[in-house]
């Protein structure tokens, strides 16, 4: 009999035959992932990442990090005949000569800023719900790492075009290596080759961010993604997950499904922030030049944290014995420093604090554990404050506040806002603990009201389980989450569907609590 | 992994002979999650009726994103090709080349992405997957196993017992990684040597502007302020970063007031109500460049450090510490602005070495 000539088993056969991979395939294709939409927070982070690399091999064809001094001649006719670094005037022609380059280097600048902010809100979730327990402290050293490439990253990338915001940049940079004492100036000839600018800092810069940084990057991903095929995801608690299982969906065909779908609409969300958005305009900034700066310059959001330190920064410089350590070393060397060092050590640091060195596989809700979700709120709070702060000249202007009030309410605001966030984060906490053990006493409202005999009306309360004498639900208090509505129970039917034409018509509203779904053989909610 | 527990079947179950002609596919499939420790709790089709009207319904609409997907594709290379995308000064149709682009490219992903989703939820059947975890420390067999012969291969070597070679070793491979190293470092040093104290400007240098034209004083109208570099060659570009100064002409009035103010070995830094001052900011080096006239203050637009211009532009608010240098300048026998020397002071941000 003739055989097709692609033959699926036959070309899986051959394989094994040679590499005997049948057992860990499927070992693979039916590892079970958990559900949750907050678990798709750092697939954004490696879905941009994979945009960046592809939008960035299509850049490097293009861009030439020379500072060799040439004559723009090119069709931007505004700065035709302007003298300029080839740098400059090879972005001027991936943005306007090149097919398509002009909306490669939107998605690549788009995608650098979503990678960063989908890292940081990664980070917040890992963080209030205690996935960074042990065993996975490992991993959050690895993601933290990742998260200071990606700034580092960043600022090399948008120091590239040699325009007057990314010149400004560079001797923002400049003067903080400076401001380090002992070895700053050294260093800072070291990095530039001489005196600022020099015309080595862009093409080192160059392989930084287009070598050395993403091959680090790419390692560390890989790595961060192998821990975490080994060690296998968190989840949350609830029922039949335990510290020993996971609960959710084998990898083929439903995860994997979802994740290459969930990728193509974060690609999609990428290419039209890219094509309909415009970002980094730099034939509008110019080349760069030392005497030269616009109002409102302001670096990528990821940087912005520090360029508010640096704001809010009192004038306090040490001089003595001849030698000077600047105010400038204080918010851009040593806080950061204290911020990453502090937060990487965080699992250690709680593990002391709370003596709890056992194994966790089951995430913590926010509100369970108030000490550290008011802890990670003041830390918010500390950064929300300096991140506005990086952009208070813009915040004075459009809202007409004094400029030197805007310092003042951010000088006053690091102080104040954090011990604030502290307390309201706690107090929240709390309260919804409190909330949650209430509805598992009490039932969860119905609703319903009735009048008692004597006059008195009361809510008819739909308990959880079995209760007790007085009527009070005997569930425990197990850091679930807890349904407060009725239609979280199945009662009321499932909700209508269909946008335009309703696919099942509504149930007959329901009187008093209303029967179980098994009885009313009603279809579940999905 | 592939530990005996995983081909162990759990208590009371048969184990399942994977020949029986018997077993339908999806027996064999749960039988080989089984074997990898998940366990099918549930599983059951979106349809259990198949061809009822909201089957097709979600058919329909899967295969509408796909289509749609596909017209996006289609649509982003046609205008890839054929649009003319070259910059035209003022409104033009490549205005439009990337935003439709983006639209269309946006387009194609989302209908791909979207139509997949839609598909994985609405018609692939529902399951719920419970999978064993097995973490934690290795079996106390293996992990006895292991350091023995992690001790093994550090006690062949005999290092413990030869404290030479142990000695030798530290001193034969750390100069090896020094000069590994040195190379990359070495290679970087740069003398800083005395350039951080100097700029563009010396004895006699003229003011010139951008193009390069000498200044006069009758050039400038009282409350103007022009930025000037050194008359040197390549003084106005980014070789010379460190030299851009501001050249301010001062109202009578507010002269006085400035003049007053003059520092120590300053008080003949100024040409009548023209002074000069570095334009570079002493805190982060970015240009001090908006000039307030009513105030008399310079502002630094990266850090909002401002500087008063009536008292030898001293910081006033912001976290600058340091006064912008002030330049000593004179008229040549033209009537053209030179500078007397070298700014006194180094100009830009601090630094260790800078007293």
């Amino acid at each position: 009999m003739k055989r097709p000539t692609i033959d699926p088993g036959k070309s899986a056969a051959w394989t094994d035959d040679r590499l005997a991979v049948a057992s860990p395939v499927r070992r693979l294709m039916n590892k079970v992932f958990p559900d949750h939409w907050s678990f798709l927070l750092g697939e954004i982070a490696l879905y941009s990442f994979v945009v960046l690399l592809l939008s960035g091999v299509f850049l490097t064809l293009f861009f030439d990090p020379s500072m060799q001094e040439v004559v723009y001649q090119g069709p931007y006719t505004p700065l035709y005949g302007i003298p300029m670094s080839r740098a400059f005037e090879s972005s001027l022609e991936i943005s306007f000569e090149v097919r398509g380059g002009l909306i490669m280097r939107q998605i690549h600048h788009w995608a650098a800023l979503l990678f960063m902010a989908s890292i940081l809100v990664h980070m917040f979730r890992v963080f209030f719900t205690g996935a960074f327990r042990r065993p996975r402290e490992l991993n959050w050293l690895i993601g933290m790492t990742l998260l200071i490439l990606g700034i580092l990253e960043g600022f090399a990338g948008y120091s590239l075009p040699d325009d007057a915001l990314s010149g400004t940049g560079l001797r923002i940079m400049h003067a903080i290596v400076l401001s380090i004492p002992v070895i700053g100036t050294w260093t800072a000839f070291a990095l530039f080759g001489g005196e600022f600018p020099g015309t080595d800092i862009v093409p080192r810069l160059y392989i930084v961010h287009v070598l050395l940084v993403p091959g680090l990057l790419l390692a560390l991903i890989g790595a961060h993604m192998g821990l975490l095929v080994k060690q296998k995801h968190t989840q949350f608690p609830g029922p039949g997950r335990t510290e020993d299982n996971v609960v959710g969906h084998r990898m083929v065909p439903g995860f994997a499904a979802k994740a290459g779908g969930f990728f193509m609409i974060v690609f999609a969300m990428i290419a039209f922030l890219g094509g309909v958005f415009q970002i980094n305009p730099i034939w509008l900034f110019g080349p760069y030049e030392a005497a030269v700066v616009s109002a409102g310059s302001q670096p990528d959001w990821y940087v912005g944290f520090l360029d508010g330190s640096t704001r809010l920064m009192p004038p306090w410089e040490i001089t003595a014995f001849g030698h000077t350590v600047p105010a400038l070393f204080w918010p851009t060397v040593v806080l950061p420093g204290i911020l990453f060092t502090v937060a990487m050590l965080y699992p250690w640091l709680e593990q002391r604090y709370t003596g709890d060195r056992a194994h966790h596989n089951l995430l913590q809700r926010p509100r369970d554990v108030p000490d550290r979700t008011a802890l990670g709120a003041m830390a918010v709070g500390f950064y929300v404050v300096l991140f506005i702060s990086g952009g208070n000249d813009i915040i004075a202007e459009k809202f007409d506040i004094s400029l030197n009030a805007m310092t003042w309410i951010g000088r006053v605001g690091l102080l104040v806002v954090p011990p604030l966030a502290y307390y309201v984060a706690h107090r929240l906490c709390l309260g919804l603990q409190q909330n949650d053990r209430e509805t598992l006493v009490h039932g969860v409202e119905t609703g319903i009201i009735r009048r008692l005999p004597n006059g008195a009306f009361v809510e008819v309360h739909q308990p959880l389980g079995p209760v007790d004498d007085h009527g009070h639900g005997e569930l425990g208090y197990a850091g679930w989450a807890v349904p407060k509505k009725m239609n979280r129970l199945g009662a009321l039917g499932s909700s209508v569907k269909g946008f335009f034409v309703p696919i099942e018509q509504p149930t007959e509203a329901p009187v008093s609590p209303a029967p179980s779904r098994e009885l009313t053989g009603a279809r579940g909610d999905d | 992994m592939t530990s005996v527990h995983d081909h162990s079947s759990p208590a009371g179950e048969p184990t399942v002979d994977v020949d029986d002609p018997a077993l339908s596919q999806f027996d064999l499939v749960r039988e080989g999650a089984r074997r990898d420790g998940v366990e099918i709790v549930h599983y059951a089709p979106r349809f259990p009726v198949p061809g009822t009207r909201e089957e097709r319904r979600a058919e329909r609409r899967i295969a509408t994103l796909f289509v749609l997907a596909g017209l996006g594709s289609l649509a982003f290379l046609v205008i890839y090709s054929v649009w003319p995308f070259e910059y035209q000064l003022g409104a033009g149709r490549d205005k439009w080349f990337t935003p439709l682009l983006g639209v269309t490219l946006a387009l194609a992903f989302f209908g791909v992405g979207a139509g997949i989703i839609v598909w994985s939820k609405r018609l692939m059947p529902e399951e719920i997957a419970v999978q064993d975890r097995h973490d934690g420390a290795s079996d106390p067999a293996e992990r006895k196993l292991t350091a023995a012969t992690l001790l093994s291969a550090y006690e062949e070597t005999g290092l413990r017992r030869r404290p030479l070679l142990k000695g030798a070793l530290a001193i034969g491979v750390a100069p090896m990684g020094l000069a590994l190293g040195a190379p990359f470092i070495g290679s970087l040093i740069t003398d800083p040597k005395d350039d951080l104290f100097h700029t563009g400007f010396g004895k006699g240098t003229h003011l010139v502007r951008h193009d390069g034209t000498k200044i006069r004083p009758a050039d400038l109208k009282p409350g103007g302020i022009e930025t000037v570099f050194p008359g040197i060659p390549g003084g106005a570009t980014n070789a010379h970063a460190d030299s851009p100064t501001l050249l301010i002409h001062l109202r009578e009035n507010e002269a006085e007031k400035a003049i007053a103010n003059s520092r120590k070995g300053y008080e003949d830094a100024h040409v009548g109500n023209f002074f000069a001052y570095s334009k570079i900011c002493t805190h982060a080096g970015c240009p001090a460049s908006l000039y307030e006239q009513q105030t008399n203050r310079l502002l630094c637009p990266c850090h909002q450090s401002q500087f008063d211009v009536l008292d030898g532009c001293r910081p006033v608010f912001g976290p600058a510490t340091r006064s912008l240098p002030q330049l000593h300048i004179a008229l040549d026998e033209e009537g053209y602005f030179v500078s007397q020397h070298d700014y006194k002071l180094a100009i830009g941000p601090a630094f260790w070495e800078r007293p």
